[in-house]
């Protein structure tokens, strides 16, 4: 059952909280252990809220617009007293003692979260294998991965754990996992959505955004998470987002641009069936009335190079904090500093190691300027490039993902390998823009293609409009 | 680099995490071409302001809570191994 539809019929009392989260709870126990969505199930918890919402349903009161609706929350966001690990053996056993904000807002709204979903360890990945928990598997096939790195926000949502999902994005790990799962996820403006309570990876790229089955569900969760936040000082002062009512506006008369350079004709590596729901893609908005043409962003191609010096030199600094003093296990040693390296040493997984190195390499005197100067700088080249086209279009579309969901085991032992999944997505976290991935078809292989649609700084009601467009068209969101 | 990270590596995983990590820098070699001089820097998407509120103290966290986190704690206060000196 969608969100919109559990919240409306448990607000009228036709069901109740607990019955809905009672049947989520079966279906977990039944696919879970094949998927591995979750580090944690707060099913007991979730009963207890549910039995709340319906009391409160009994006594008269009007509840939020999520009254009633499981949620899984990606475990790198903060739940007061609940384990929040980031899939980190640095982090196992730590109880936050705060909700995120996203977290108080989804309370506030009456949602029910069900579980803390897996990741790979502090979002650093593209298929949730870099979990120290793990691998999460994808619900349409076991053997694949499910992307990364919310990629157990994806799958929950995939396999029916939840109709919604929390996730969070720094170079697309919201979109590439739901375009791998089939799924709607949107990464929203930079500032649209608090960060307050999301373990930070890299400061300037990261946003909070949900997962649904549904586009109208995907944009009901995102109205209930964004508006602004004195806690975050990069919180954009504006209202919570109101989406739904324009949600069936369509795109007549919209300027849709293709990004060459993302869609076959500057990257290689995106594959024939990608590209080919991308021109089914581009029909459809047509035929809705929109106006599609090619649309070029030069430097978009240099997203992904600039992204792996800018993303690891901040999270060089943020990951600084884990040392094994203040929270987390502790790996005890004669001395303090001893105590730190040896803690990080035994806490940290090979990626998020690769990854500190890389940074604290890019930021060192002698290959700053370089590398972390040169990047900052393209980063502003991508954003003028972004600014010239959207002179000539409202929004723009792209392929997700470059390929549909992959072995298990396929990418781990190549680092870059695995990086280029994100080359799609990398650019709209560097320019702060609103982006989402809509599930669009499948590939020859059976598994789900996700088309990408891109817009300018505040735009989120016209990409929904399009997405919409798209998933009346696509098979899509019907259950 | 893992000294400055706070990271001990084996010699196999410095071989490994080596090569690795020169694929990496290789990739962002592109950049290289680009004669990006005239082009200031961004650090963030949106300009960055420093943002200020009334001096208006709000509840802060319970320090209980706090603590029950941290791997030892002592009188109220994060224990730590001696900082100076060898250890005795």
């Amino acid at each position: 059952m969608k969100a919109i539809e559990i919240a409306e019929k448990v607000s009228s009392g036709e069901i109740s909280a607990r019955s809905v989260v009672e049947q989520h709870i079966e279906i977990i126990n039944d696919i879970e252990p094949d998927v591995n969505a979750f580090n944690l199930v707060t099913a007991e918890k979730a009963l207890i809220d549910a039995d709340e919402i319906d009391s409160k349903i009994a006594s008269g009161e009007t509840l939020g617009p999520l009254a009633g609706v499981p949620i899984s929350v990606k475990d790198n966001l903060c739940t007061r007293g609940v384990e929040t690990t980031c899939s980190s053996k640095i982090l196992e056993g730590w109880k936050p003692p705060y909700d995120a904000t996203v977290i108080e807002k989804l309370k506030e709204a009456g949602a029910i979260i069900i579980g803390k979903t897996n990741l790979d360890e502090f979002a650093m990945g593209s298929s949730t294998e870099n979990s120290a928990f793990g691998p999460t598997r994808n619900p349409h096939n076991l053997e694949r991965v499910p992307g990364g790195s919310s990629g157990g926000s994806a799958a929950a949502v995939a396999a029916g754990f939840s109709p919604l999902a929390l996730g969070s994005d720094t170079g697309g790990s919201i979109r590439q996992p739901a375009a791998l799962c089939g799924v709607v996820g949107v990464k929203p403006t930079y500032g649209r959505v608090s960060r307050y309570g999301l373990v930070a990876f890299a400061s300037s790229l990261d946003q909070v955004g949900p997962f649904a089955n549904t586009v109208s569900d995907a944009a009901l969760a995102l109205e209930v998470i964004s508006g602004h936040d004195p806690r975050d000082s990069t919180s954009i002062p504006e209202k919570p987002l109101d989406i739904s009512g324009v949600l069936d506006d369509g795109v007549r008369g919209m300027r849709i641009g293709v990004i060459e350079e993302l869609s076959g004709k500057g990257l290689g590596g995106i594959s024939q069936d990608v590209l080919s729901r991308v021109e089914e893609a581009i029909k459809v908005l047509s035929n809705a009335g929109a106006d599609v043409e090619s649309a070029s962003v030069p430097a978009s191609v240099y997203g992904l190079s600039a992204y792996y010096v800018i993303a690891p030199a901040e999270a060089s600094s943020n990951l600084a904090r884990y040392d094994g003093i203040r929270f987390g296990p502790r790996t005890e040693a004669a001395t303090t500093a001893e105590t730190m390296t040896a803690t990080r040493t035994k806490g940290f997984g090979d990626e998020v190691k690769r990854r500190i190195m890389l940074g604290t390499y890019a930021l060192s005197a002698g290959y700053y300027d370089a590398y972390y100067g040169k990047s900052q700088r393209v980063r502003t080249l991508i954003m003028n490039d972004f600014a010239k086209a959207y002179e000539k279009f409202d929004i723009l579309i792209s392929p997700t993902a470059p390929t549909t969901a992959f072995p298990l085991g396929d990418k781990t032992a190549d680092p870059m390998q695995m990086y280029l999944q994100d080359v799609c997505t990398i650019p709209s976290n560097l320019a702060g823009h609103p982006a989402m991935s809509v599930p669009f078809g499948s590939g020859a292989d059976g598994m789900p293609v996700g088309i990408q649609i891109l817009a300018p700084a505040m735009a989120e009601r016209e990409m929904f409009q399009a997405a919409k467009i798209l998933e009346s068209e696509s098979g899509n969101g019907i259950e | 680099m893992a000294r400055l990270a706070q990271l001990e590596l084996g010699e196999d995983e410095l071989d490994a995490f080596t090569s690795q990590l020169a694929a990496v820098l290789d990739h962002a070699a592109d950049l290289e071409a680009l004669n990006v001089d005239d082009i200031e820097p961004s650090t963030h998407p949106f300009p960055l302001k420093n943002v200020l509120r009334i001096d208006d103290p709000g509840e802060g966290f319970n320090i209980e809570e706090v603590l029950e986190g941290a791997p030892k704690v002592e009188e109220r206060q994060f224990r730590v191994p001696p900082i100076l000196g060898d250890a005795s």
